[in-house]
């Protein structure tokens, strides 16, 4: 409180003193940015330490097993001294297509008939429907393939194994059907109405101006959706862990039991390796060339999105 | 002209819209009959075998006395370590990133690393969590060591939602109160958190509950498939409920089968619980500005 028969006070000097009366106060205004900082690093501390494990244990293995033995040997059978990763990579591969296979059509199906056909009641519900998919436990859905859809295909092809690569894939498809489904029909909600519009005007049926309107102008959307959709089905564990069996198979027969790169790593754990062992580093080198699919595969659906973004 | 001859011309474009819209409508049933088949499934299998002792046992060879009880213990002690420790994290990162971080190149690094963790495959979470926590730390086989590794692989989830519900406070109430001679971070505290938590826990309780359900990365960083004790410290051994659900599934014998669907059932009713809850606090909280 200033009156004004008090000494006079110039602006300045007020507000110096407010300073120094709030050094409390403007330790936490400078010392909050400093902890949130903290906290931001510890995500890049993450990725960093995602790096170091991964490179570090898979040079200690390049020492033991050489890069040709490990990129071009055709037979993974670490208890016997095989380390050649082509039929863990030939099992992942297998996986993925047969999952690209099932979930592509449906999914992308599911996304224009959401955006372009459904009322908006429909879309309400069916919507949230869809979701539930994307939020059930992985390890239910590999009980589901090996329990119901395992013996099921097996009424068709009679002389296939229990676990095959066949449910896994399918059942790994389903898993993805959300994930192409939502994000697609996000990319096709984004493209204008005028555009439908002025299509619809002119005499095009609906199904026209998705194909020629729609469908293009969401182009960059649908691609990143389906590549990520990929980058998911080659880092998915459990139901291919469950389902598709453990045996390293360099094979396209979907019939057959394989082994996923990831189902290996679980494989390798589990079992008993001890630590420093070569099995033991074997389960990093193939996590790091799971690691390296999968981060291509995402950066490659950032670049897509990013660089052939259309904008109205 | 007349209007006969007009259809005639595009009767063939008509016939083919209302075929493939079917088409459309059949692929996107596909999906739907594929859940409730998996829902009805593991209802017809599991229901038999729910009781109150399935909820109260621990495991046992015999089925009759197999629970579930320790893997729902596990749970609950895993996810109220991850909780707070990937929220704190989550919320402090998303804070800097919206409030105080400037453009610049590291700004930048960090939006892009937290979008790209989002995509490893959580089974390299797990490899992470071995070499760190279990060895490196020498924590072992132990309950912190899995949290831990559970809080890293959710964060960059719920960094991502939590910035989403900062941005979407509108800068005018914060030049308000820096206007009225609020600090900065009197502003945040105040004004922005308030009414940027309801979209924070919504994200926040979505992205917890996928670390229940998640299986693989506790595999590798040890978790107990069969164990006789509720975890009682931070360095006892544990299970959790998808740990047990894989467990039986993966036994040879048939029967053990409906076990598993019996713990998939309430497994599933636990997330679709974190779920209701979420969309809850959503509708209830959330201000519209």
């Amino acid at each position: 409180m200033i009156s004004k028969n008090n000494e006079q006070y110039s602006v300045q000097e007020m507000i110096q003193a407010n300073k120094n009366k709030k050094s409390a106060f403007n330790l936490i205004e400078k010392g909050v940015p400093a902890f949130l900082l903290l906290c931001a690093t510890v995500s890049v501390a993450t990725t960093i330490g995602i790096l170091f494990t991964l490179l570090s244990e898979t040079i200690g293995f390049f020492q033991n097993i050489s890069l040709t033995e490990f990129y071009l040997g055709t037979k993974w059978s670490p208890w016997t001294d095989h380390f050649g990763v082509a039929p863990l990579i030939a099992g992942t591969l297998l996986i993925t297509v047969i999952a690209i296979c099932v979930a592509l059509p449906i999914g992308l199906a599911a996304a224009i008939f959401l955006s372009e056909y459904a009322s908006e009641r429909t879309r309400k519900i069916i919507k949230p429907i869809l979701e539930i998919l994307a939020g059930i436990p992985t390890v239910v859905y590999g009980f589901f393939a090996l329990t119901f859809v395992s013996p099921m295909l097996s009424n068709i092809f009679t002389d296939m194994n229990i676990f095959n690569a066949l449910s896994g894939g399918i059942v790994v498809g389903v898993m993805i059907i959300p994930m192409i489904a939502s994000l697609s029909e996000d990319a096709m909600n984004a493209v204008p109405n005028s555009l439908r519009e002025g299509a619809l005007g002119l005499g095009a049926t609906k199904f026209e101006v998705t194909r020629r309107v729609v469908m293009p102008a969401a182009f960059s959307g649908i691609i990143a959706s389906i590549v990520l959709a990929i980058s998911r089905a080659i880092g998915e564990t459990m139901i291919v862990t469950i389902a598709a069996g453990a045996t390293p198979n360099l094979t396209i027969d979907p019939t057959e039991s394989i082994q996923t790169l990831t189902a290996f790593i679980v494989q390798g754990a589990k079992g008993d390796t001890s630590y420093h062992s070569t099995i033991y580093s074997s389960i990093y080198a193939v996590g790091m060339t799971l690691f390296v699919f999968t981060l291509l595969m995402n950066i490659l659906s950032q670049y897509i999105s990013r660089r052939f973004k259309e904008d109205y | 002209m007349n209007d006969k001859v007009n259809y005639s011309h595009i009767k063939g474009r008509v016939m083919k819209n209302a075929v493939v819209k079917w088409i459309f409508i059949m692929a996107t049933s596909v999906a739907l009959i594929f859940l409730a088949l998996l829902i009805g499934r593991v209802l017809s299998q599991g229901v038999g075998y729910l009781s109150i002792d399935f909820l109260k046992n621990y495991p046992a060879p015999y089925i009759e006395e197999a629970g579930l009880f320790a893997g729902i213990m596990g749970s609950l002690a895993m996810i109220s370590i991850t909780a707070p420790v990937s929220m704190i994290l989550g919320v402090c990162t998303a804070l800097y990133l919206e409030e105080y971080a400037r453009d610049n190149k590291f700004t930048r690094f960090i939006r892009v690393n937290v979008q790209n963790l989002a995509g490893v495959p959580s089974i390299v979470f797990g490899l992470l969590g071995l070499t760190f926590f279990v060895y490196l730390f020498e924590m072992g086989y132990t309950l912190i060591a899995g949290a831990l590794t559970m809080s890293l692989l959710v964060l960059p989830i719920i960094v991502v939602a939590a910035q989403e519900a900062i941005r979407s406070v509108p800068s005018e109430i914060r030049e308000a109160s820096i206007g009225m001679g609020a600090t900065k971070w009197q502003t945040i505290w105040r004004i922005v958190l308030p009414a940027a938590i309801p979209g924070i826990l919504t994200g926040s309780i979505l992205a917890f509950s996928r670390a229940i359900g998640e299986t693989a990365p506790l595999i590798i960083v040890g978790a107990a498939t069969a164990i006789y004790s509720i975890p009682d410290s931070l360095f006892s051994k544990y299970t959790v409920m998808p740990m047990q659900i894989y467990s039986w599934t993966a036994r040879p014998q048939e029967e053990w089968q409906y076990v598993a669907a019996a713990g998939i059932i309430v497994l599933l009713i636990i997330l679709l619980c974190m779920n209701a809850i979420a969309v809850w606090i959503r509708n209830k909280f959330q201000k519209r500005f």
